[in-house]
């Protein structure tokens, strides 16, 4: 105000040197500080519940169960992965085939499993041996078979985890991959071709590599989701983490004590999965100019 | 017309024979029963306004697009078909590959590989396709490097190079599968007017080693200098031909006298 009054801009030596005061928003700090105080608060009140024993959760966080619980969802998570990209990467490359019938069939595919629920796969697989008593491998419409087992030999609750899991996972894969080889460039195609490259090696060689840079940062946070989707299986005592964690408090009645072990680890996992995604993208990253 | 063609056959078979090829997108007819002899060291500039099918004859020379009638020879081979009796069947997908390495193309955006760097764009093709010796493929591309002068950025990704060092380096890759034969599609359009020469430069020095080129252009003083004849096509037909002191000097149809007025 007095500065205003004292100054005459028009005039050169008063507007030479102005220090420039900025601007200090007030609401983001009010808002931010409102924000601390429910987390604190929250926290607190978590920490010093009387009906919550936090020792319990301590004391089991390493217990030999619960390792095991982890490492069969670590598993889970990476066998699912694999046999779903691999899958995956079939699908899409069938969905863009110029064969009619091969662009049908992975089309229903990627409809059929990626509109069932992957809890209700897990029931289905999880129940198949009530529909189909023996699986047997052989000729069909002849007498000749090369084995026959029962199905619920053949398929246990780890295995119809996987196929679950995998199954859905695959349909997601499919459309992230050929999302990924649809936005390479079509003039990498003619350039390729014009080289004398087949069709196939040009898949292999130009498309693919680079459609991996589109396709990672989707497929690791189908990755990470993967990772929770696997404590689905705890409806079919797949015996991974949760269904572990369920086990102990279903005996010791400390729920959610326990339930705090489950999620130490599910944050364990998913932070790892979180930095090895972020090295992949970089190491991909080559030969781009940001 | 059979019995002219015959007679240039008996002479000495042309690096490029098209005959009577149409081609038509959809309801629109792209080129119009076009024919055109390259003979082997000449070079060819194929001018017009866009939409005139200068680019899609260009693309039939290697397969690139399928024509709907007549056919194209390169060097006395049918590309893309086989011949039995009254038909054309179209050959398998790896024939199809075996004859295309024959022929070299350049395009516009240059079209590089850019997970690769420039001598892995180079050398793909020769190891991958021709089954040369990787180390041989490596010698071969460095000599074209120094060719294209680029020997300092064999380790270069594509993205740190400017447009029209990319173009030279793609020049090279064409030339590492040893082709009989180079087409160019517009290969100075993408560039900033700055870095046109240097592409010009080693286009000029290849047709000087001898090299058979068609090359689609809208560099008229390049077509002027370098052409051994130019060909100026309008809606899908070739309307004049011939060497560039007179298609370009002194265009004798309306058309090319309109195209050159508004380019020049």
């Amino acid at each position: 105000m007095t500065a205003e009054q004292g100054m005459d801009l028009r005039r050169p030596e008063d507007s030479a040197d102005l220090v420039v005061v900025r601007r200090r928003p007030v609401f983001p700090w009010i808002l931010a500080g409102t924000a601390v105080a429910l987390t604190v608060w929250f926290l607190f009140a978590l920490a010093t519940n009387p009906a919550l024993d936090w020792s319990e959760t301590a004391a089991y966080l390493f217990n030999r169960q619960v390792l095991h619980g982890v490492w069969v969802t670590v598993q889970l998570s990476v066998i699912s992965a694999a046999i779903g990209i691999i899958l995956g990467l079939v699908i899409a490359l069938g969905r863009l085939s110029h064969n009619k019938v091969l662009r049908t069939l992975a089309t229903g595919y990627i409809a059929v499993f990626r509109s069932v629920p992957a809890l209700v796969q897990l029931l289905v697989w999880g129940n198949i041996g009530l529909v189909i008593r023996n699986v047997s491998l052989g000729i069909p419409f002849t007498d000749i078979g090369f084995f026959s087992m029962p199905t619920n030999e053949l398929i246990g609750p780890f295995t119809a985890s996987i196929l679950g899991l995998a199954l859905s996972e695959s349909a997601y894969m499919a459309e992230v991959i050929r999302g990924g080889v649809l936005a390479v460039d079509k003039g990498q195609l003619e350039a390729a071709s014009a080289l004398g490259m087949t069709h196939m090696r040009t898949t292999r060689r130009i498309v693919l590599p680079q459609a991996l840079r589109v396709i990672v940062p989707p497929m690791g946070n189908q990755f990470i989701t993967l990772i929770k989707a696997t404590s689905l299986v705890s409806v079919i005592a797949g015996g991974d983490l949760l269904t572990q964690v369920s086990n102990i408090s279903a005996m010791s009645y400390r729920v959610v004590e326990m339930l705090g072990v489950a999620v130490f680890w599910y944050l364990v996992m998913v932070s790892i999965a979180s930095i090895g995604q972020h090295y992949l993208e970089r190491f991909l990253a080559k030969g781009v100019r940001e | 017309m059979t019995a002219n063609a015959l007679e240039t056959a008996d002479r000495e078979v042309p690096m490029v024979d098209v005959r009577g090829v149409s081609k038509r997108f959809g309801h629109q007819e792209v080129l119009r029963h076009v024919s055109l002899t390259v003979r082997t060291g000449e070079v060819v500039c194929l001018i017009g306004p866009s939409g005139s099918g200068k680019t899609t004859l260009l693309r039939t020379l290697n397969h690139l697009e399928t024509v709907d009638r007549g056919r194209v020879l390169i060097n006395g081979q049918l590309i893309g078909y086989r011949q039995e009796q009254n038909k054309l069947y179209e050959y398998s997908e790896k024939e199809i590959c075996r004859r295309r390495r024959r022929v070299g193309m350049v395009f516009q955006h240059f079209n590089l590989f850019p997970h690769m760097t420039v001598l892995q764009n180079i050398i793909e093709a020769p190891v991958g396709v021709g089954k040369k010796p990787r180390r041989v493929a490596i010698e071969r591309a460095r000599s074209l490097l120094q060719r294209v002068g680029l020997s300092e950025r064999a380790d270069a990704y594509p993205s740190e190079l400017s447009g029209g060092q990319q173009q030279r380096v793609a020049i090279a890759r064409a030339l590492a599968m040893d082709p009989e034969l180079m087409l160019f599609d517009e290969p100075t359009s993408a560039l900033d007017p700055e870095l046109v020469g240097e592409v010009l430069a080693v286009m000029r020095d290849l047709a000087g080693s001898g090299m058979t080129m068609v090359v689609v252009t809208h560099e008229m003083g390049f077509a002027q200098q370098v052409a051994d004849r130019v060909i100026f096509m309008a809606d899908g037909i070739i309307v004049e031909s011939g060497p560039p002191s007179q298609v370009i000097n002194a265009p004798t149809h309306k058309r090319t006298q309109d195209f050159l007025k508004a380019v020049l």
